[in-house]
């Protein structure tokens, strides 16, 4: 289509489920277009109805919903009264699809090559040999290396970054007009996100493709697309220009998300109310050579980790025995009421580090001393004393509660586990543990299913904080939520350090979250320590390249001033 | 590769050792001896007491148990099980001469029981009509919970007695073979469309099948080059049950239409105490299941890229 006839319109489109007999509309009338090699991005958090548009318009719902009204016209032509043969000649070839999980969505008996040439032959579009060769050329246009080995390699071989490629790879194939690209990089490190995004944006600005890009992320959205459609609860609140959407938010609702943007707002956050020595240290990145509290915490440091080296010992190859080295040489130091950020991607070895701490697990060599006591001699019950004085919160608020639980017995537990007062003590302990993460009472009798995500990890806080622990390990502990929901857990945990005098471990791949919650940052990779020191130092004035490299990556850092 | 295979090797003799040493000691634990119960076979003319002692020297049923054992494990290991006392011939080849109908059974009903299984899973699979793919999957569970034996006397009874189409009992051709392979083939097929189909269900649900579906792949292609690979890989592991149950299957399979087989000479070698051909039976069974598993283990790799057998196994 040329002209102003948009590519793709959507009108007053309503999409609802239906769940054990009862219908739920999930898109309220949603109207919007996408003109010919622009990029729009829809913004939404879970539950918001993006991706439920975005399978509505490439007609891949699932099974139990359904398109109630509204028309999707596609290049002048109404897509619904398409026929089934008919929808399998647009998709593919008019519309291509690049799917939120990499790692699930090739058939993994099948050669990487053929898959991709799949695309071309389904729509005779070259005979077989033909696309072999063309889908070589395509996995080698999508950054991979070596494309005529790893086109006869299968998708196990591939990482998750190299299978997003091959995905793009076979979304482009037929040169589709439109592109829709369904949370393409939110299940992969920061740097390799940031290498699919512009590997994207490279391919369909060459080919004149338009983009839907349906993200979670605003800092996404602002870097890459050329339109902003805000979506809540299945309605758009605001559409518009990405300079508008963002310098001048007309709804609420985007005003709270571009608050709540990690990757637009990089301030350590500080509790609203005075109670701990924390708010007497105006904005930590203002002043990175002195701080007061990393230096007075270093006098004395919690937990001083030394030249900790673990080795794992990998599956015999043709070779001879193997073992991968998870962690190398790493030393490091907790402060009192202070929070360590480690930060690295997949496979970094941070994971491990936070086991060893928490002696889940046991240096292969190297030391860890707790308040002075060495953990790797601890036994028995000495142990299990200095067990309740280190707590962790783990990345999935879904599969760490019990289901079979109470939100009070999962919060509970630790206190009938050593035995704490009488029971109306413990039922007391509970009410106020629910009141300082700040649910309602009444939660305490709800079972973990009747809670969102962010109220699920909530508890999990509560339940670490049982004990009064001097140190809570928070294992990618937001990394799973919705970004709104993620800036109210930062800031309780904050309100909490400041008013219990914890100490954190903060594991995270996203810099722009350690950015809020970080006194001292460290940096790891490949099971190695590349650099460690002052938020404020290691994130404004990185040492390493590859630190550099983590802070480029952030979406929306373009964004700011 | 080679290492692999040798190791199974091993390890399937030690299974074939303890299945004779284990059915061994249960056929000494029972009652009477086999001398005994030749002796006793008829009782109007009862045998010389010196007779069955010489016949128990003879055999070497006198000596003391561990003797008894370690000449018969060496004697086993060349294969010699014994004289069937039924009828002299050695056990071995009492099992040897019908070994081949039975394989001719068994292979006609493990082929009837793919075909019929995956046709049942791969047509709920793929109906669009609600009501067709429910009888699709109701057959299953009922192909399950039907004895065996009367699927074979309904058989008998329509194909045999009312339409003369064929044989009700015998070993003549072809036509002997349909009715028994159709019932042995009956329990086993309903195992392999249930599981089947629920693995193509699981598998059609995988997000690569929508990925393929985004590519614009018609039904057609998304079940037959897509799905239906990755969904046999879970059957493909029950193989080794599903011939177990297809021995037991024989069982009942040649009993009911008369046929000669390693089933029904299991029924006569249990009820007259033939002990040296219950044990060859004990071991061939043990050798299939062997065999089986070592097959599935070496098939794996060519369906499923992702195993390597030989790295897996050297763990």
């Amino acid at each position: 289509m040329t002209g102003t006839q948009p590519l793709l319109k959507v009108e007053d489109l309503r999409v609802s489920y239906r769940v054990n007999g009862e219908t739920t509309e999930a898109v309220h009338g949603a109207s919007f277009e996408v003109h010919a090699g622009e990029v729009v991005a829809i913004v939404g958090e879970s539950g918001s109805g993006k991706t439920t548009t975005a399978h509505a318009i490439i007609n891949l719902l699932p099974a139990n919903a359904s398109t109630d009204a509204g028309s999707v016209v596609f290049a002048g032509a109404d897509l619904a009264k398409l026929t089934r043969k008919e929808w399998q000649g647009v998709r593919g070839k008019e519309i291509g699809l690049i799917p939120q999980d990499p790692t699930a969505a090739l058939d993994p008996l099948q050669r990487v090559g053929v898959q991709v040439a799949e695309a071309l032959t389904i729509h005779r579009l070259e005979p077989r040999k033909v696309a072999r060769q063309s889908a070589v050329r395509l996995l080698a246009e999508s950054g991979i290396p070596d494309p005529e080995t790893r086109a006869r390699q299968f998708p196990h071989q591939f990482s998750g970054g190299m299978r997003q490629r091959v995905l793009i790879a076979t979304a482009l194939a037929a040169s589709p007009r439109l592109v829709i690209a369904d949370e393409p990089t939110s299940a992969l490190d920061v740097t390799v996100q940031r290498q699919i995004l512009d590997n994207i944006s490279a391919l369909t600005a060459e080919r004149g493709t338009a983009v839907l890009l349906i993200t979670h992320d605003l800092g996404v959205a602002a870097d890459r697309a050329d339109r902003i459609i805000v979506m809540r609860s299945g309605d758009i609140v605001e559409h518009g220009p990405v300079a508008n959407v963002l310098g001048n938010p007309q709804h609420a609702y985007t005003r709270q998300l571009i608050a709540a943007a990690p990757g637009l707002n990089p301030r350590r956050l500080r509790p609203a109310v005075a109670g701990g020595v924390s708010t007497d240290v105006p904005g930590a990145l203002s002043d990175p050579a002195g701080l007061p509290r990393a230096a007075a915490a270093a006098a004395e440091p919690l937990v001083v980790a030394t030249d900790l080296l673990k080795l794992f010992h990998l599956p015999r190859t043709a070779k001879g025995p193997k073992t991968l080295t998870a962690v190398n040489n790493v030393s490091l130091q907790i402060g009192r009421r202070e929070t360590l950020a480690l930060v690295g991607e997949s496979g970094s070895g941070k994971s491990t580090v936070a086991r060893l701490l928490l002696r889940l697990d046991r240096p292969t060599s190297g030391s860890v001393h707790f308040d002075g006591v060495d953990l790797a001699a601890a036994r028995g019950e000495q142990l299990r004393q200095l067990r309740r004085r280190f707590q962790v919160v783990f990345q999935s608020p879904y599969a760490s509660l019990d289901p079979r639980f109470s939100v009070a017995d999962s919060v509970g537990e630790p206190l009938r586990a050593f035995g704490e007062g009488t029971t109306a003590d413990r039922r007391a302990r509970v009410a106020s543990l629910l009141e300082a993460v700040h649910l309602p009472a009444t939660y305490g009798a709800r079972q973990p299913v009747e809670l969102s995500g962010g109220q699920r990890q909530r508890v999990a806080i509560a339940r670490a904080l049982a004990l009064r622990p001097d140190l809570v390990v928070l294992d990618e502990a937001v990394s799973a939520l919705d970004v709104s929901v993620q800036a109210q857990i930062l800031a309780l945990l904050a309100e909490l350090q400041a008013k219990d005098g914890l100490s954190y471990l903060f594991i995270s791949h996203d810099l722009a979250v350690v950015q809020q919650i970080s006194d001292r940052v460290a940096v790891m990779r490949g099971g190695e320590l590349l650099e460690e020191g002052p938020a404020g130092v290691v994130l404004e004035r990185p040492a390493h390249e590859y630190t550099r490299e983590l802070i480029a990556a952030v979406p929306g850092r373009g964004r700011q001033g | 590769m080679i290492r692999f295979i040798g190791r199974r090797l091993l390890q399937g003799a030690f299974v074939l050792w303890a299945a004779y040493t284990v059915s061994f000691f249960i056929l000494y634990l029972l009652p009477g001896d086999a001398v005994s119960i030749m002796a006793s076979g008829d009782e109007q003319n009862a045998v010389d007491p010196a007779l069955v002692a010489r016949l128990r020297s003879e055999y070497g049923l006198d000596r003391p148990l561990p003797e008894q054992y370690l000449i018969a494990l060496v004697k086993a290991l060349q294969l010699d099980f014994g004289i069937s006392i039924k009828n002299g011939v050695s056990a071995t080849a009492a099992v040897a001469e019908v070994l081949p109908e039975t394989i001719k059974l068994a292979a006609a009903g493990f082929a009837l029981a793919v075909i019929l299984g995956s046709a049942l899973a791969i047509g709920a699979a793929f109906s669009r009509n609600r009501w067709l793919r429910q009888a699709f999957a109701a057959l299953p569970p009922l192909g399950i919970a039907v004895p065996t034996f009367w699927i074979g006397l309904l058989l008998l009874q329509f194909f045999s007695f009312r339409f003369r189409l064929f044989p009700a009992i015998g070993n003549d051709g072809v036509a002997s073979l349909v009715l028994p392979a159709l019932t042995l083939a009956i329990p086993t097929a309903a195992v392999i469309a249930q599981l089947l189909s629920r693995s193509l269900h699981r598998t059609l649900g995988e997000p690569y099948i929508e990925q393929i579906r985004a590519k614009g792949a018609s039904d057609a292609l998304i079940h037959f080059g897509h799905a239906l690979r990755n969904a046999a890989i879970p059957t493909l592991t029950m193989l080794g049950i599903l011939v177990g149950n297809l021995l037991a299957g024989a069982v009942v399979s040649e009993t009911v239409f008369s046929r000669a087989g390693i089933g029904r000479l299991t029924v006569t070698a249990v009820n007259s105490r033939d002990i040296p051909v219950v044990q060859t039976l004990v071991v061939l069974a043990a050798a299939i299941f062997v065999l089986t598993s070592l097959l599935v283990d070496l098939i794996y790799p060519l369906v499923d890229p992702r195993i390597n057998t030989a790295r897996r196994v050297s763990v």
